[in-house]
């Protein structure tokens, strides 16, 4: 009996794409505990609606391409796409919109491109902006967050949210509010520190807030655990991150009636650290060298702070990375590293005659 | 202490290397074959210069060196020469070469050889002559012919020798237990590639600092010498030529260049020791140190190997057990191929037989795809990005590829080695390598092939056309005569006006004979027709069954066909218009 042949090398680190995904949806628990209980029930409804969906969509459409559905759904890809998305999304949202996002990011962002690893773009993000165009009013209908509910009121328990979520009942009065970058939206012609004074949001909360900033600080710390555990390298999230600031720092305008929020404010609401940390880091979509990278971070969080000032969406994560995705078979061209023995970089379509690059 | 440069990227594979060290080195006992493979390691065959039944004794000549990078081979033990037939050597593919096979006697009877223990005195032209004629290839794993590497040419100077001694691959004790046992031996041999290449103004060792006995045993041999010894952070590949040379001097080898290029010169220590033994006590190189370790080996041990001894020979030795084994590497993990069979003989280059088992080594889980996490860039020593690389070997996209650096690539394996979609991503960089050497190598077949093809038909074309001429010329003088013979006029005399005539005469011929010329070139277009078919059936005939070679050249006589079937039609359909 002849020996196994084996091309090398014969080793391999204990390191597996299932295990990637696994660390990247633990990760996000910080800031789905905080949402929850900022926000009531609708965002674990949330969370079950879209990973249940993901999970059939994807087995089904492995099933039509006839790939081994064990393996592919045993790789989590799906379950960390559902989970984004679900975090995504506003809490007490009708189902049909969470199944539609969900339908759409697997379906026709992820697998007609050919599944795991060949897509484009950002499946989640592809979901949120279908729906977030299609039904404006249902996804910019945000809950209130628990601290600022008006006295005797209470999130609807889990009953009543299924019941809001599946059934279509209205939910009671003054459970759903403006966010704190909707408020700076609409608040033209007033002083940032008229906002915060004249706004229950920033009652107990100096920044960005109450509840937006908390379940910031909760993704930015499960970011950082990803950082240390060389899940990515630090060039999306400072890129994205440092851009950000630097436009917030440049408008910020000393807090007049045109400034659109100081740079604290803009880190730490909306889905600032969700982008920084869990969208902008999906390696598929992204550009891929380091620098490439830190390239591909600043324009996504140029493209949020444009978008959130001047555009008439209150956030951009969503349509910022999308443009970010476009952008970066883009970027690959021009940020290829130094390779050893090389005086210059090269660009990648340099053609083999074009010796002097 | 020396300023180091780190090298980006690397890997820290669990190194596995103390199983291997805790004996000294053993000796094999006597095989009774020894299988002596003539090519080297850039298949470059040496010739046998002894015949089947002839007797020879240890260390004797076998085979001499035809072509550059050929090796000479010598008899690792005497006895007779039984068989020079191909055999399966180790190497990775795994494919059969010319071998001299000896049956010991037994005797184990050196031969008298010359040695130079006054090398000083030699030049280093003959030092090397010297080297070469041991059959001395680097030991490291390439097997590159080492006096080839010393043989300096007039115009280029060496001022720095720098001594591979790091032993990065995991497993591998070799160099280390030979480093310990015979430091002594090692800095002569340095010594003695320091006068073959006119005194080098540095020499350095570089050592992973996880052999810290070698470390102290070169450093105690070195003192008052002008050799560094340099131990160096141990991190796969520092042990590439390119890693080292940059870790111990910051300078890059450029790409495609070699180490003398910048004045320098790279051998392994195994080699170093080879020199020794060649030059001072005139041995050739048939022996080298080998580790055997794995799981599926019950002792792990470096034995001291004579070349052409089977892999069988000393597994048998070691305990191994074939159950347990999951694979039978040469060399290390990272950088090793596998063995299919234990029945082939121990090379030049043979640094390591690893019997691993299914514990140690399982089998891996089939790839999944690539996410571009981007690990793989971020262990590149090479600072490639092999996530890029493996998209467009996929799509086989040369260009890219190219514009990428594939052949910058060293194939350390690294990138595969933190793949978390288990994707064997060097398997796929040598296999597009191979797809754009061999697509080059047809563009210059191909074109040379056209080169010639037309060459002979402008060749052709200017025998018909002159053929034509004197052929007319008979025709005008032909046609004199006959008119002269009805007339009865006197002969044309030959005058300068006649000839001017005849001349005008004979374009006139030839442009008044359209349907000639027509008739002329249908029959050619015809001929060329049936040629075009002819090629096209054999060009059949070979894709099915024949080599890349006959393929090239049966396409570049098609294309010709074609050629001249096109031509022969546009002639034709200009004397049509006319």
């Amino acid at each position: 009996m002849n020996y196994k042949q084996i091309s090398s090398p014969q080793i391999h680190k204990r390191q597996s794409t299932d295990r990637i995904m696994q660390l990247v949806l633990i990760a996000t628990l910080p800031g789905a505990l905080i949402l929850s209980y900022q926000f009531g029930w609708g965002v674990l409804l949330n969370l079950f609606i879209s990973t249940l969906t993901c999970i059939v969509t994807e087995a089904l459409v492995l099933k039509l391409r006839h790939r081994p559905i064990n393996i592919h759904l045993g790789d989590y890809s799906a379950v960390v796409t559902a989970v984004l998305l679900g975090l995504a999304l506003p809490p007490l949202v009708p189902w049909w919109v969470v199944v539609t996002a969900a339908i759409f990011s697997i379906l026709i962002a992820k697998q007609l491109y050919g599944g795991l690893g060949s897509n484009p773009f950002n499946p989640a993000m592809v979901g949120y902006v279908v729906v977030l165009i299609s039904f404006p009013v249902e996804m910019t209908t945000w809950v209130t967050p628990i601290s600022l509910l008006p006295q005797g009121v209470s999130h609807p328990g889990l009953w009543d949210s299924g019941m809001i979520v599946f059934a279509g009942s209205v939910p009671i009065d003054g459970i759903t509010g403006a966010t704190p970058l909707d408020l700076f939206k609409h608040s033209k012609g007033l002083m940032v520190e008229q906002i915060y004074n004249s706004n229950r949001l920033f009652d107990n909360a100096s920044i960005a807030g109450v509840g937006w900033e908390w379940a910031n600080v909760a993704f930015l710390i499960g970011g950082l655990a990803l950082l240390k555990a060389r899940i990515f390298t630090w060039h999306g999230p400072v890129g994205m991150l440092g851009s950000l600031t630097l436009m917030s720092m440049l408008f910020w305008d000393a807090g007049s009636s045109s400034s659109p929020g100081s740079p604290l404010m803009h880190l730490f609401s909306g889905a600032s650290m969700l982008g920084a940390f869990f969208i902008i880091t999906d390696p598929v979509s992204s550009a891929t060298s380091n620098r490439g990278r830190l390239i591909y971070g600043a324009l996504i969080g140029l493209l949020i702070y444009i978008i959130r000032a001047w555009g008439s969406y209150p956030d951009a994560v969503a349509f910022a990375v999308l443009l970010g995705n476009f952008a970066a078979p883009f970027i690959d061209n021009y940020t290829l590293p130094r390779t050893y023995g090389h005086s210059q970089r090269r660009r990648a379509t340099a053609k083999e005659t074009d010796k002097n690059v | 202490m020396r300023h180091l440069w780190e090298t980006p990227g690397g890997v820290h594979p669990p190194d596995n290397k103390a199983q291997s060290q805790t004996m000294s080195i053993g000796q094999v006992p006597l095989p009774k074959t020894l299988i002596l493979p003539l090519n080297s390691a850039f298949d470059e065959v040496a010739k046998a210069s002894v015949r089947i039944g002839d007797r020879v004794l240890k260390g004797q000549k076998i085979a001499d060196i035809q072509g550059k990078l050929s090796v000479a081979v010598h008899a690792s033990s005497s006895g007779f020469v039984t068989s020079i037939e191909p055999r399966t050597i180790a190497h990775p593919s795994g494919l059969s070469t010319p071998c001299i096979e000896i049956t010991t006697d037994g005797e184990d009877r050196w031969i008298e050889s010359k040695t130079y223990p006054h090398y000083q005195h030699i030049d280093p032209p003959k030092l090397c002559d010297i080297i070469a004629q041991a059959g001395i290839a680097g030991m490291g794993g390439a097997g590159f012919p080492s006096a080839v590497k010393l043989a300096i040419d007039g115009e280029k100077s060496v001022d720095t020798l720098i001594i591979n001694a790091t032993e990065c691959e995991p497993y591998i004790t070799a160099d280390d237990m030979l480093i310990r046992e015979r430091a002594a031996e090692i800095i002569k041999g340095i010594d003695v590639i320091n006068c073959a290449l006119s005194k080098p103004k540095a020499v350095l060792i570089g050592i992973e600092n996880n052999k810290p006995d070698a470390i102290k045993a070169l450093q105690e041999h070195c003192k008052g010498t002008q050799i560094e010894v340099v131990p160096v952070p141990t991190k796969y590949p520092s042990g590439g030529e390119k890693q080292l040379i940059y870790i111990l001097t910051g300078k890059e080898l450029p790409s495609e260049a070699l180490p003398i290029n910048i004045g320098m010169i790279c051998l392994n220590i195994a080699t170093v020791f080879a020199i020794k033994r060649a030059v001072i006590d005139g041995q050739p190189l048939i022996s080298r140190i080998t580790t055997i370790t794995g799981q599926a080996c019950d002792i792990n041990r470096n034995y001291e190997v004579l070349i052409g001894t089977s892999v069988e020979h000393l597994l048998k030795l070691n305990g191994f057990n074939r159950e347990r084994c999951s694979r039978l590497i040469v060399g290390g993990p990272m950088m090793g191929f596998t063995l299919s069979s234990t029945n082939v003989p121990v090379t030049k280059t043979s640094t390591c037989i690893l019997a691993v088992s299914h514990q140690e080594m399982p089998d891996s889980s089939p790839p999944q795809p690539c996410i571009r996490c981007g690990l793989c860039a971020e262990v590149c020593p090479a600072s490639l990005l092999p996530q890029q690389l493996y998209w467009y070997a996929k799509a086989a996209d040369h260009e890219r590829l190219q514009a990428h650096h594939l052949f910058d690539c060293i194939e350390c394996g690294a990138c595969s080695y933190v793949c978390p979609s288990k994707i064997p991503l060097v398997q796929h960089y040598r296999g597009s390598k191979g797809d754009i050497l061999t697509a080059r190598a047809e563009k210059t077949m191909a074109s040379k092939a056209r080169e010639r093809f037309e060459s002979r038909a402008v060749r052709l074309e200017k025998i018909d056309s002159q053929r034509e001429t004197k052929r007319e010329s008979r025709k005008l003088t032909s046609n004199n005569a006959e008119q002269q013979r009805v007339s009865g006029k006197p002969p044309l005399t030959t005058s300068a006006e006649d000839i001017i005539k005849a001349a005008q005469l004979r374009v006139q011929t030839k442009k008044i004979s359209p349907e000639k010329q027509k008739a002329k070139l249908e029959r050619t277009l015809i001929a060329a027709q049936i040629r075009l078919e002819e090629a096209q059936q054999r060009l059949a005939d070979v894709l099915e069954s024949g080599t890349v070679d006959q393929q090239t050249q049966h396409k570049a006589t098609l294309e010709g066909a074609k050629q001249k079937v096109d031509k022969t039609q546009q002639r034709l359909a200009k004397i049509k218009l006319q």
